[in-house]
């Protein structure tokens, strides 16, 4: 049986104009990327900035399609943007002139779920993401942690299969980083998504990750991917400082190390270019 | 309020407005009255002087008389009827075409935003008109049009159209492209991306563009009835001057600058009601 998603030799490349100059040069963002991602499984990818995880992102997502390779979700390839893929971006992407309710009845309206029944549904994913009472706020009324709560309701409010998160977290500050991060565990467990989420924190990855997929500096391949068992995390206290996390967290770093210096060899080069 | 919710609050923190206290709700009444007279005093002033410089004869009172004729000569206006068909004539023609302007101009802002060919083909057009003052233009339209209400309500809507098209098109360009990208990662059509994200989000620009258009209505009016008119407001003022009726011509001034003023605040509270979002609760 073939697995949920597959990348397939998936390559993205862009093309660049050459500053002063007429010519064109090619920028490979991604490169034979060969992954499988199954049915309910948390998947993580981790990279250097500059990786190319959001260009893996956003061809999962349909939003851009490959250079070469493809890209197969259920049997069937992805050519375009789709409702059975669900993407939590790091600016929230909050309608601003609709209330925390509104903004999650947006996503429902699009599948055409009747007038009646979308506000009952996103109440109840109101509350799945912890936000009963809140429903009519607008989004300049809610912190940070808040609208990306509002966020993910919207996306797991029309049911995709898949869902995708771009750096969800990254602006949010230590605390509410954590706690969301717990919050985002328990959704999943309770739901059952795929989920594949994109960081270059090394600790979210380990903590969130049943797999995590470290990527090299550009172009974007796979490293290597880690497949990490820390049992159930929602129900260990701290788990944060046990020598196994410790352990995986360090493993990630080696193979991470040499891809950011690379890659921070690469952005001077851009820059003194 | 809106302060405590802004820190990132822990999700369960849910604080209750705190009771007001009588003392609280008298304070707030005397600080209402407070900014009420320092609000009015500006023009208090004003009128103060104004009646006072012509009768301590510091300026001719045949050319500014005193704020009180000006207000008799008002009210004999307003008496006689001549001042109601007057404004009537001049409301009529301003909001003929400031309401054209807004009808004609927001659509085709639209589309110039959206769409990038049209842009492109309409771009330098606009770029010549947009530079040439109306008002410059206001001779072509009375040979064009002759002296009726024609070139007048064509004057006033091709001063208005003006502001309200920049803002419209800078309103579709700028929507936040995160908004956008979200829409295309639910595959939304493109009427539903324009109906539920493109115009909502551009309506705060838009009525921008629409109350300065509001101010500009009154504005070139006034300078098209002064120029060839059998009535008006702006022709009151030309006649009356012509004829020597000086109170009446500041009756004609006041009457205009204050419909300049009602007319903007109708539109600044339809404003309101429309980007209520965007005003924090409580500001």
């Amino acid at each position: 049986m073939s697995a949920h998603i597959e990348f397939r030799g998936v390559t993205k490349r862009f093309e660049v104009k050459v500053r002063g100059s007429r010519q064109h040069t090619e920028f490979t963002a991604v490169d034979t990327i060969d992954l499988d991602v199954e049915r309910g499984e948390f998947v993580v990818l981790v990279g250097p900035s500059g990786c190319g995880k959001s260009t893996l992102l956003d061809l999962l997502g349909g939003l851009t399609a490959p250079t070469g390779g493809e890209i197969v979700l259920d049997g069937k390839q992805v050519t375009g943007p789709g409702l059975d893929r669900g993407i939590v971006f790091q600016q929230y992407a909050l309608l601003p002139w609709r209330t925390a309710q509104g903004n999650v009845e947006f996503g429902l309206e699009a599948t055409g779920v009747p007038r009646r029944q979308r506000a009952a549904r996103a109440r109840e994913f109101l509350d799945l993401v912890g936000l009963t009472g809140f429903e009519d706020r607008h989004p300049h009324q809610l912190s940070g942690g808040m609208r990306q709560r509002v966020a993910i309701a919207r996306s797991l409010a029309y049911d995709p299969q898949v869902l995708l998160m771009d750096e969800p977290f990254a602006a949010l500050d230590a605390q509410t980083r954590e706690s969301l991060q717990d919050e985002l565990l328990r959704i999943w467990q309770r739901t059952g998504k795929t989920v594949v989420f994109i960081t270059h924190s090394i600790d979210e990855a380990v903590y969130l990750g049943q797999r995590v997929v470290v990527l090299t500096s550009r172009p974007g391949r796979v490293k290597e991917t880690v497949t990490i068992d820390l049992g159930d995390r929602t129900k260990q206290d701290d788990l944060r400082s046990s020598t196994e996390f410790a352990r995986y967290r360090h493993r990630i770093w080696d193979l991470l190390h040499d891809e950011v210096s690379r890659a921070q060899q690469q952005e001077k080069e851009v820059v003194g270019a | 309020m809106t302060a405590v919710l802004e820190t990132p609050p822990k999700i369960d923190d849910r604080r209750a407005p705190a009771p007001k206290s009588p003392q609280r709700t008298l304070s707030r009444v005397a600080d209402a009255l407070l900014t009420g007279i320092s609000k009015i005093a500006a023009i208090a002033v004003l009128l103060a002087v104004w009646e006072a410089a012509p009768r301590l004869g510091l300026v001719d009172a045949t050319f500014l008389p005193p704020f009180s004729t000006v207000v008799q000569a008002w009210w004999d206006l307003a008496v006689s009827g001549k001042l109601l068909d007057n404004t009537q004539a001049s409301l009529v023609r301003s909001l003929s075409g400031f309401g054209l302007a807004v009808a004609a101009a927001v659509p085709l802002g639209l589309l110039i935003g959206w769409y990038k060919p049209v842009a492109t083909l309409l771009g330098p057009l606009l770029e010549v008109f947009r530079n040439t003052a109306a008002l410059a233009l206001l001779p072509v339209f009375v040979l064009l049009l002759g002296i009726g209400e024609t070139s007048k309500i064509a004057i006033v809507f091709y001063a208005c159209a003006w502001p309200i098209l920049l803002n419209t098109i800078s309103a579709v360009r700028a929507v936040d492209p995160t908004l956008l990208r979200l829409a295309r990662s639910m595959d939304l059509s493109g009427f539903r991306l324009f109906q539920k994200v493109i115009l909502p989000a551009a309506v705060p620009t838009v009525f921008t563009g629409i109350r300065l258009a509001g101010a500009v209505s009154i504005l070139v009016l006034v300078a098209a009835e002064m120029v060839g008119a059998k009535a008006g407001l702006g022709y009151l003022i030309n006649a009356s001057q012509f004829n020597f009726a000086i109170p009446q011509m500041y009756a004609g001034i006041i009457t205009i600058s204050a419909i300049g003023v009602l007319f903007n605040q109708v539109l600044v509270s339809l404003e309101r009601r429309f980007t209520s979002w965007r005003v924090p609760v409580g500001a």
